[in-house]
Formats: structure tokens, C-alpha cells, sequence
């Protein structure tokens, strides 16, 4: 699925639709922009158990092609970091952002 | 513009009584009002129920307290309930008992009308031997004493309507039609 | 078209199966039992088909009619007094979706104490949701308002409310002509609805809204209200050239002479009618106002026709405690602005369920007749 970004400018009350809606799409706003620390995974130490996977409250972590192994989407990863705090083996490490 | 008041028992089928008179009315054309007092129903207890008959739209809509006529579908209320109250002089009081009009000691400014509803209900095996269902008896004798509706789109209604043993309803509703004693 | 006697409760869903609902989710209540059984038995044997969802919650019943109808299906619900107080919030959220739902309400006073009877308050107590208000008088009217308002609803994606009196109409059997369904085809389309759920082009609804296009959101509910002001009128017309009956926003009666004018809604405006009748016979120079849209209100028709009255009286069978009759209030707004409007006269009346008889109504008129002021409240038959 292609995620173009569509942008969105209302001026005035005419150009609303009738609800709130495409106003904060997660499809068009990506939320990533409040993160500050990068979780990387270090995959020589990744033993593919997804447990972060499991604890990602935003849907940021899938299975990368092709191998199958976890990858985190940067597109939507806020940087809470509780992957690194759940991971068993301490398989990702962090980085400041904007370094 | 008619008001009927119809007095019975929870379980004798006083309200569906009113609503076949509503079908074989609303099949001839005619507006018809047909409620229940409003309650909360027990079997056993008295209840009531109320129908307004015209040619044209009806337009009052609350509970009838002078009814042109009444209707009262178990002789044990007699006494029981306030069964006269608001009954316009002139009008009719069609009563299920075996007696004949004249035994029942109602005032002389009613007319009164008596059929043996049980008795035809039981003939006919409506509801049970301890509690016959007597309203589609006494809807027949209904359109003899007050002749709003045709006998024939009445027993139509009547074995259309019912639930069960249509045949049955029917003849009963006819038998009383045939038998009701009117004086007055 | 079919002449058959139905209760009022059968006339909602009859309108609901005529307008070919595909969702019903419902939960019993009395005096509203018998709607749903309706439904249930035509969804069972195939007369309708749509997706009957049993819940265990008028809070469910509307969130259910809610997703069924953000995903493009015509719902329907029905409740009465308590069960529509638990919907109040997904009332609400309907309304912000603009979703068209429509629902059968019937009037039932709120305990405790405990009552099973009409009055109105149950509804007016939903006047700020947004959703429209529609009060039958008759179960003709109960039918052929569901279809009116899914005509009006889809077109101004708002949601609409039939409401009609316990007893009064819910258990009153009475001659209903049930439209042939190919007219009501052609006089309601189906449902489409371009904001809904749809997988291929996916949408947040409903997210979080800064203040700064927040108030925009409100006007256009406000807006769409204001439409359907014309629109219900309009829809009224168009129907009444199939089906040969009109229903608009009020319902004015003998008011073109008329010096004292009474306001009233459902069955005791019907009641009123016949006493207005009664009342010119002796000659009084009466009318009747029947509000049948409660919401969008008719401030336009209803000035129209009260401006030109000596007096105005206002029959409430609710109650605002502590401000006191709900349509009162507002024929008070609507006549505000009008110079050297008529006194109004605002009766309290009929709670929970007390007979309004025509000797009631009647009354009103003789004790205004004899009232110069207007009065804020005046107490119809309390035992004091
Ligand atoms: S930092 Fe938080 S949001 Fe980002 S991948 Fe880890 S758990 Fe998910
Ligand atoms: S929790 Fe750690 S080890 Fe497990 S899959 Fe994630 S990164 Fe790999």
C-alpha cells in the first residue's frame, strides 16, 4: 500500500465535510514527528521472539520483507521506547534523533 | 361518534374483544379507537376497555367516561365494580350472564341486553372449562345489540383475527348474534 | 394500499419496514415491546430483510444502529423514557457523525416514581442532542413520519426521532392505510451516504478536534437544521402528492380568526382539535396550534401564525423543573422579537400519564378568557 501524502487545507466552514473526519488520519499525519530517541534493533542480538512487537502501542512494529524479521516504521514509531525496555535480550539500543 | 366501554377479566380477552370490533370496523370503511385502560394487567382482575366508532376521523383522544353504551363480559362484576358510571340514559348494557334482562335489576333508564357467552364459549371449547374465553361471543351478540357493523365482515374479522380454532370463534360470535335477548 | 387497524406501535414498524431498514438493534421496554417483537418476527420469516441485532442495552442498541449506519446501512431503533436516557450520550455522538438513524420513541414519564404512562418530558429531555423531533398525533402519522424522516434524514445527514404518546397511540388499535411499497420506493431511495467506513479509502471519524474548526462542526449541525426546516416542508408535499396526506411543520388549525390560540403536540393536540370544534359552535373565536417538528423549531410559522392572536395558551405535558413547560419556553422565544406579542399562558398538564380530556381543554380557554396577563405557570389539576 502506497502512503502518498495527501494535504489537507480547510479555510473556511464550506470546505469541512460534515464530521470530523480526514482532519487527523494517521494515513496522512504521521505521527512520528514528537519522537526524540531512536530505538534501532541490533539484529545479531535479535532472537525474533517479537515481544516488542507485542508491547508497540502504535502499530509500528511488522515483519519486513523478506526475511521476516521485526522492523520498526519510523513513519509512526513516537519514541516511547518500550520496546527497548521489554526486549529480553536488549536488542535495541537507542539514538538521539536529529543527530 | 359511539363510545363503548367494555368491562371484563384479565384473561378473558376483553382487549382483543375491542380489537376485532377495530379490524371489522377499519375493513368497512369506518374510524374506530380501540384501547385498553392502561395498566398493568393481572388475570383474574377487572380491567377495561374503551372504543370510539364514527364515519368520519376521530379526533378526542383520552378515556371514555359517559360511554353511550357498556359491555360487560363477566356477570361476577356486577356489584364489584362501578360498572354505570358515566352511562348516558338510553344506552345499552349488554351483559354475559344466563339471566334474562329483566332479573338483572338494572335502572329503568338503561336498555339491557343479555346473552349466555359462557355457555357458548364452553360449547364451542374456548379457553378452558375454568376460564372460557367469552369475547368473540360476545363481539357477535355486540353487533346485534348495536348495529354498527355487518354480521358477515364481523366474522370475518373474527376468523381472521383470532389465534386459534378460527372456525370456533366464528360460530360462536353467530350463535350469539342469534340468541342475544334484548329488552328495552 | 392496505386499510388494516393497528396499534401505534405496529404503525413504527410497519414505516420501518416499508423504508426496507437493514439494521434493527433494539432493547425492550414497555410501552415499546411490541415494535421490536414486530420487527424480529418480519426479519424471522423473510417479510424484512434486514440484520436484527439483539443487545443488552438501549447504550448498545444506538452505538449498534450507530456503526450500521457509518457503514452505509439504514438503521433502526426504538425506546421509550429510561432506555432513551441510557442512549443519551451515543445520542450525541450520532448526531457530531451525522449519521441519519431514525428512531420510534414512545413517550413515557421517567421514575421514580415509577410510570409506565405518556408524558413528554423523556424526549424534550433529548432537545440539545441535535436530533430532529418529530410528534405523531395519530398512527397514520406514526407510519408515515418514519418514512418522511428517512426521506429528510439522508438528505441532511442528521438524525430524526418519531415520538408518539404511551397508550394514547403505542396501544390504541385505529385504521392505518399501509402504502403500497413500490410507492414508497419511489418516494425514498435507498441509502447512500458518501462519509461512511469504507475499507478502500479509510478515514478517522470523529478524532480529535482543535478548538480552532471545532464551533465550525456545530454550525454546520445548526445549518443542516436549518435545511430541513425547508426540506421537511418541501419532502411533506412531495409526499402528500403520492400518498395524498401532508404533514409539515405545524399543524395550524381554525387560527385565521382565531383570538386565543392554544399550542399543543401529540395526542393532546388531536384532543384539542375536537374541543377548538366544540368551542366555536358556542361561538368562541379559537384555534389550534399543533407543533408537530419540535426540533428544527418552527420559530418562523409558529410567530407567523401566534403574532396575529389576543392570547396564546401552551399546553405542557413535561415538565423543566424549575423553568417549567418545555414548549412553552420556546413559543416564548419565538414570539420575543415580535412587537406587542400576545400574553402567553403556559399550562402544566396530564404528567404521567393523566387523562387530557376535551373538558380539560375546554377549560383552559374559560380560564383565560377571564386572564389578562400572561402567566409563566399555572397547574392543571394538582391536588393542592
Ligand atoms: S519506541 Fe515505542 S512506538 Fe517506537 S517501536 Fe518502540 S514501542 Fe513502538
Ligand atoms: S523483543 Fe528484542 S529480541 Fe524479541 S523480537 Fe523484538 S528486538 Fe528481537
Amino acid at each position: 500500500m502506497g502512503k502518498e501524502e495527501k494535504k489537507i487545507i480547510f479555510k473556511s466552514v464550506n470546505d469541512l465535510p460534515p464530521m470530523a473526519m480526514s482532519l487527523g488520519t494517521m494515513w496522512v499525519n504521521k505521527t512520528a514527528s514528537w519522537r526524540n530517541l531512536r530505538p534501532i534493533i541490533d539484529y545479531d542480538k535479535c532472537i525474533d521472539c517479537m515481544i516488542c512487537w507485542k508491547y508497540c502501542p502504535e502499530p509500528a512494529i511488522y515483519l519486513r520483507d523478506p526475511d521476516e524479521r521485526v522492523a520498526i516504521d519510523y513513519d509512526y514509531c513516537k519514541g516511547c521506547l518500550i520496546c527497548v525496555e521489554e526486549c529480553p535480550v536488549d536488542a535495541i539500543y537507542t539514538e538521539e534523533e536529529g543527530k | 361518534m359511539i363510545e363503548i366501554r367494555f368491562h371484563g377479566r384479565g384473561g378473558q380477552g376483553t382487549v382483543v374483544a375491542s380489537k376485532i370490533l377495530a379490524d371489522a370496523l377499519t375493513r368497512e370503511g369506518k374510524f374506530i379507537q380501540a384501547f385498553p385502560e392502561f395498566g398493568v394487567e393481572r388475570r383474574g382482575a377487572p380491567v377495561a376497555a374503551f372504543a370510539r366508532i364514527s364515519d368520519t376521523k376521530i379526533w378526542p383522544r383520552h378515556k371514555i367516561y359517559e360511554p353511550d353504551h357498556i359491555v360487560i363480559l363477566d356477570p361476577t362484576l356486577i356489584g364489584a365494580v362501578p360498572l354505570l358510571d358515566g352511562l348516558k340514559p338510553g344506552g345499552w348494557i349488554l351483559v354475559n350472564t344466563t339471566k334474562k334482562p329483566s332479573q338483572l335489576g338494572f335502572p329503568k333508564e338503561f336498555k339491557v341486553a343479555t346473552v349466555d357467552a359462557t355457555h357458548i364459549a364452553l360449547k364451542y371449547r374456548l379457553g378452558s372449562a375454568a376460564s372460557p374465553i367469552v369475547n368473540t361471543a360476545m363481539v357477535g351478540a355486540f353487533a346485534r345489540v348495536i348495529p354498527v357493523v355487518k354480521l358477515e365482515t364481523l366474522l370475518d374479522a373474527i376468523e381472521e383475527g383470532v389465534p386459534i380454532k378460527p372456525k370456533e370463534n366464528r360460530a360462536a360470535a353467530e350463535e350469539a348474534y342469534n340468541s342475544v335477548i334484548m329488552e328495552g | 394500499m392496505k386499510r388494516m387497524a393497528i396499534v401505534g406501535n405496529h404503525a413504527l414498524s410497519y414505516g420501518a419496514l416499508l423504508s426496507r431498514v437493514q439494521v434493527i438493534a433494539a432493547y425492550p421496554i414497555t410501552p415499546q415491546t411490541q415494535v421490536v417483537e414486530l420487527l424480529s418476527e418480519m426479519c424471522a420469516d423473510g417479510t424484512l430483510k434486514a440484520e436484527f441485532v439483539k443487545v443488552e442495552s438501549e447504550h448498545s442498541a444506538m452505538a449498534a444502529v450507530m456503526g450500521a449506519s457509518a457503514s452505509g446501512a439504514r438503521a433502526f431503533t426504538a425506546t421509550s423514557s429510561q432506555g432513551l436516557a441510557l442512549m443519551h450520550e451515543v445520542l450525541h455522538w450520532v448526531t457530531g457523525a451525522r449519521l441519519p438513524v431514525v428512531m420510534g420513541n414512545i413517550n413515557r414519564a421517567f421514575g421514580p416514581p415509577w410510570s409506565i404512562w405518556t408524558e413528554q418530558t423523556d424526549s424534550l429531555s433529548q432537545r440539545d442532542t441535535g436530533w430532529m423531533q418529530i410528534y405523531a398525533q395519530d398512527n397514520q402519522e406514526v407510519l408515515d413520519s418514519v418514512i418522511l424522516a428517512y426521506k429528510v434524514s439522508e438528505q441532511v445527514l442528521l438524525p430524526t426521532m418519531v415520538v408518539l404518546d404511551a397508550f394514547f397511540l403505542s396501544h390504541t388499535s385505529e385504521p392505518v392505510e399501509i402504502p403500497d411499497q413500490e410507492m414508497v420506493d419511489e418516494f425514498l431511495p435507498p441509502y447512500e451516504n458518501k462519509y461512511i467506513l469504507n475499507p478502500d479509502d479509510p478515514h478517522a471519524f470523529g478524532g480529535l478536534t482543535n478548538p480552532e474548526w471545532y464551533m465550525e462542526l456545530r454550525y454546520k449541525i445548526h445549518k443542516a437544521h436549518e435545511e430541513a426546516l425547508q426540506l421537511i416542508e418541501k419532502e411533506g408535499r412531495e409526499f402528500e402528492k403520492l400518498f395524498g396526506r401532508y404533514y409539515g411543520l405545524v399543524d395550524p388549525y381554525r387560527v385565521d380568526d382565531a383570538d386565543t390560540i392554544l399550542v399543543a403536540v401529540s395526542t393532546a393536540a388531536s384532543t384539542a382539535r375536537y374541543a377548538v370544534d366544540l368551542l366555536r359552535e358556542r361561538g368562541k373565536k379559537v384555534g389550534l396550534l399543533r407543533i408537530r417538528v419540535f426540533r428544527p423549531f418552527p420559530y418562523e410559522r409558529v410567530k407567523e401564525i401566534l403574532s396575529g392572536a389576543k392570547k396564546v395558551i401552551v399546553l405542557d405535558r413535561n415538565l423543566s423543573p424549575g423553568a417549567g413547560g418545555i414548549i412553552a419556553s420556546e413559543v416564548r422565544g419565538a414570539l420575543a422579537n415580535v412587537k406587542n406579542h400576545p400574553p402567553v399562558f403556559s399550562y402544566i398538564m396530564g404528567l404521567g400519564g393523566r387523562d387530557i380530556t376535551t373538558k380539560n381543554i375546554m377549560e383552559l380557554f374559560e380560564e383565560v378568557e377571564k386572564m389578562e396577563e400572561g402567566k409563566d405557570i399555572i397547574w392543571k389539576g394538582v391536588k393542592i
